[in-house]
């Protein structure tokens, strides 16, 4: 269906195969960083002051705020479902994701004329996260979708990597735009949109529409048998496909033993109580690390094959937790700590998406990737609820043990449910 | 950007002109708009000539020069007034004889916040730098000792339960106290020990020794009556919030707990401290405020305002009769210069 057939077309898949073993990535797949690059200064410009506009400028309590942004962060994990879905149906891919840049770039016009409004507030936040769910699936597809399978770890790498530098930079730009104004949150709100616009514009004018145009793969490669019936995606099929599904089963353990950031981070907080004030500057700590070494874990993953990361990535975490049930303290507590929770992010979230690709039909990509993310997702969830549950029933010190003992067990799990030869590795060279 | 085959080839330069063209634009309305709003707020310093006048009510400005002090005379009448605006910029405020206390908070990483002390033309003398968020602005009678207190948390994710952070500082000897929280504090006739002991509100007597505050501990508030010389507290009454003492030192007014949850919790009394009852304000609305003393008879307080406004300033009568009077329009933190 979506085979390149034509000269052009197959010429440059040569010429891209060859760029590729010589360490570039596809047109498509730096257009997409830059575009991620450019919409996260947008958007975490707007995270890292709302708690702040919010409780200073509204004069809602910090509760009310945690409230809202629980609320929303379940909403999107649906509404990822459905982003990916619409995407598959008939390879609207840019379509989609351009639709979700748009409604989040337009959310801050939203705060913006929101005021002091609650219900405007929320509606903008809503459309923030709609727009967040919908876009990342088809993003993650036409990634996958521009790179050769065999590149796909260093594809992901670069993505998460100008990604995360655009994370970096938002919160930077917020916090000068507040000093330099005086806490004028509306030209924080302005900047953002600006950013946010420009994203989308790139968006459109920089990545391809059609998958015609950015498969580069000849049918072979893909695991599950090419069938013309299979045009019109069905979500539900991907669960018949034994190896998607050992990999979701795989990501939902492991997601179910961790334990999430804001407790890392809270932990940390208490063992070396620093000011309050600092918080907000821990997990720049933790990106900064994920920028680093996002591209040296995805080639690595395309030489040894994606599950030794991905595995390892977990384990770095697990280093983490017994770090601080162990008698560490000032400094090595604090940079280990984050150093390992950098390490995981750079060693799972590309890699998880470059491990997923080549097991799922061109045509059912986005889909799949949107019940990954998805299922990953909802497992966290459910283990921060539980790590919070644990913290208040039993301390600090025994949950921080349960989540240990749950995490080892999960990695051991995860390491017998992935697919041993998740990819043609080695099939380059 | 590598260009894949021949035909987008030749749109691509068009297309990366119509980007860059769309970026200068966007970075034109994103230069003129900070540069506006970084002008709109210019320098936190007064831009006014106006000083702490005797017979002038202070406020901290929401509507014109909002987050500036401003000030009206105190015997008008209505809330129509003209004022005068143009004070320093805080987001609490409170003055009272010669002395002027400004909390500020600016922006940045990490950001912090400031106890700016003024003199009686509104000028800065002394600046301390905090952490948390600017709560409760206190100065006593005479001008002699200063008192406020920070939310310490509020701008991070670090759970739901708040804590207070009460500084005093004694302007004649320049001694401050940081945290209050290590005053022995007796509760129930016997001396009180728990780590989450929380104090704020602080209002000093007319001897500038005396002094009471709220405490908190074990989610419920009491008043604390203190003393400055002994450095000691003593819990005097349970449920009393952000006390106020009125100027003659006979009575305090409070903000009372009369409702679980978090809808409408508050309701204003006054408290004689001679009998030692209590009888609630005409005002029925939920006050979240430390009430100022406009003088023995009058109480006034910031209420969230009507038509948008984000704060009116009411007064009531101090003995619980007559009906709530909108003072000023879009005005917080009352302070009255006698």
């Amino acid at each position: 269906m979506y085979l390149a057939t034509t000269d052009a077309v197959a010429k440059a898949s040569e010429q891209e195969q060859s760029e590729a073993r010589r360490g570039r990535v596809a047109g498509p797949v730096l257009a997409l960083g830059a575009v991620s690059l450019v919409t996260d200064i947008s958007s975490e410009m707007v995270t890292a002051v709302l708690p702040l506009y919010f409780v200073l400028q509204l004069g809602l309590s910090p509760l009310q705020f945690g409230f809202l942004d629980g609320l929303y962060n379940g909403v999107t994990a649906l509404v990822r479902l459905a982003g990916g879905y619409a995407a598959d149906r008939g390879g609207r891919h840019k379509l989609v994701a351009g639709g979700g840049y748009a409604l989040s770039a337009l959310s801050r016009l939203g705060l913006l004329l929101a005021g002091g409004a609650t219900a405007g507030i929320g509606a903008a936040l809503a459309a923030d996260r709609i727009g967040k769910g919908v876009r990342t699936a088809p993003r993650d597809a036409l990634i996958s979708l521009s790179s050769p399978p065999d590149t796909l770890g260093r594809a992901f790498g670069v993505h998460r990597a100008m990604d995360t530098t655009g994370a970096l930079l938002g919160p930077l730009a917020a916090f000068a735009l507040l000093w330099a104004t005086a806490d004028a949150y509306d030209a924080v709100f302005v900047v953002s949109f600006c950013f946010g616009l420009l994203g989308v514009l790139m968006l459109v004018a920089f990545v391809p529409g059609h998958l015609s145009q950015v498969s580069l793969r000849p049918p072979r490669q893909d695991p599950e048998r090419h069938r013309p019936a299979a045009a019109r995606p069905r979500a539900l099929a991907l669960l018949r496909v034994p190896a998607f599904r050992r990999v979701l089963l795989a990501a939902a353990l492991l997601g179910a033993a961790t334990i999430g950031d804001a407790f890392l981070y809270l932990l940390l907080q208490r063992r070396l109580d620093f000011a309050i004030s600092w918080f907000p500057l821990l997990p720049l700590g933790a990106a900064a690390v994920y920028l680093l070494l996002a591209i040296p874990a995805g080639r690595l993953g395309d030489r040894i094959g994606r599950r030794v990361p991905f595995l390892a990535g977990h384990v770095a975490l697990l280093g983490g937790y017994v770090l601080l049930l162990a008698p560490t303290d000032g400094w090595p507590l604090l940079i280990g700590v984050l150093l390992l929770l950098g390490v995981f992010y750079a060693a799972t979230d590309g890699v998880l998406m470059a491990l997923v690709a080549p097991v799922v039909a061109q045509e059912r990509r986005a889909s799949g990737m949107a019940v990954l993310q998805t299922g990953q997702a909802l497992a966290r969830l459910v283990a921060a609820a539980g790590f919070g549950a644990a913290w208040t029933l039993w301390g600090v010190e025994t949950a921080l043990t349960c989540a240990v003992v749950a995490l080892t067990v999960a990695v051991a799990g995860a390491a017998v449910l992935l697919p041993r030869s998740d990819t043609s590795s080695g099939g380059t060279s | 950007m590598k260009p894949q085959s021949p035909s987008p080839l030749s749109s691509l330069r068009s297309r990366v002109v119509a980007v860059a063209a769309a970026a200068a634009v966007l970075a034109g309305v994103a230069v003129t708009y900070t540069l506006q709003a970084a002008e709109r707020a210019e320098s936190a310093d007064a831009t006014s000539e106006f000083g702490l006048d005797r017979g002038k009510l202070y406020f901290r400005s929401t509507t014109e020069a909002a987050g500036r002090v401003a000030r009206v005379p105190v015997s008008e009448d209505g809330g129509g007034g003209a004022r005068t605006t143009g004070g320093p910029s805080c987001e609490r405020f409170y003055a009272a004889a010669g002395t002027g206390l400004c909390l500020q908070r600016r922006a940045g990483i990490p950001p912090k916040s400031y106890a700016v002390v003024l003199d009686d033309r509104l000028r800065e003398k002394r600046r301390i730098a905090l952490t948390g968020i600017p709560n409760r602005a206190r100065v006593s009678a005479s001008g002699r000792m200063l008192s406020w207190t920070m939310f310490a948390t509020g701008d991070s994710y670090a759970g739901s339960s708040f804590s207070t952070r009460t500084s005093i500082l004694d302007t004649r000897t320049g001694y401050l106290i940081k945290n209050m929280e290590e005053i022995p504090l007796t509760l129930d006739g016997r001396r009180y020990h728990s780590p989450d002991v929380n104090y704020w509100g602080v209002t000093f007597a007319k001897d500038d020794n005396r002094f009471y505050a709220t405490v908190s501990t074990k989610g419920k508030t009491y008043l604390v009556r203190g003393d400055m010389a002994k450095w000691s507290a003593t819990a005097l009454r349970s449920n009393v919030e952000c006390p106020s003492l009125s100027p003659d030192n006979t009575r305090i007014a409070f903000k009372k707990r009369v409702r679980k949850g978090t809808r409408d919790p508050w309701r204003l009394y006054v408290l004689d401290l001679r009998t030692m009852r209590e009888h609630p304000l005409a005002e029925r609305h939920s006050v979240d405020d430390q009430a100022a003393w406009l003088d023995d008879d009058t109480l006034a307080y910031a209420l969230p305002g009507a038509d948008g406004r984000k704060q009116d300033i009411w007064t009531s009568r101090a003995d619980g009769s007559g009906d709530p009077v909108l003072r000023v329009r879009g005005g917080s933190s009352p302070a009255a210069v006698r």
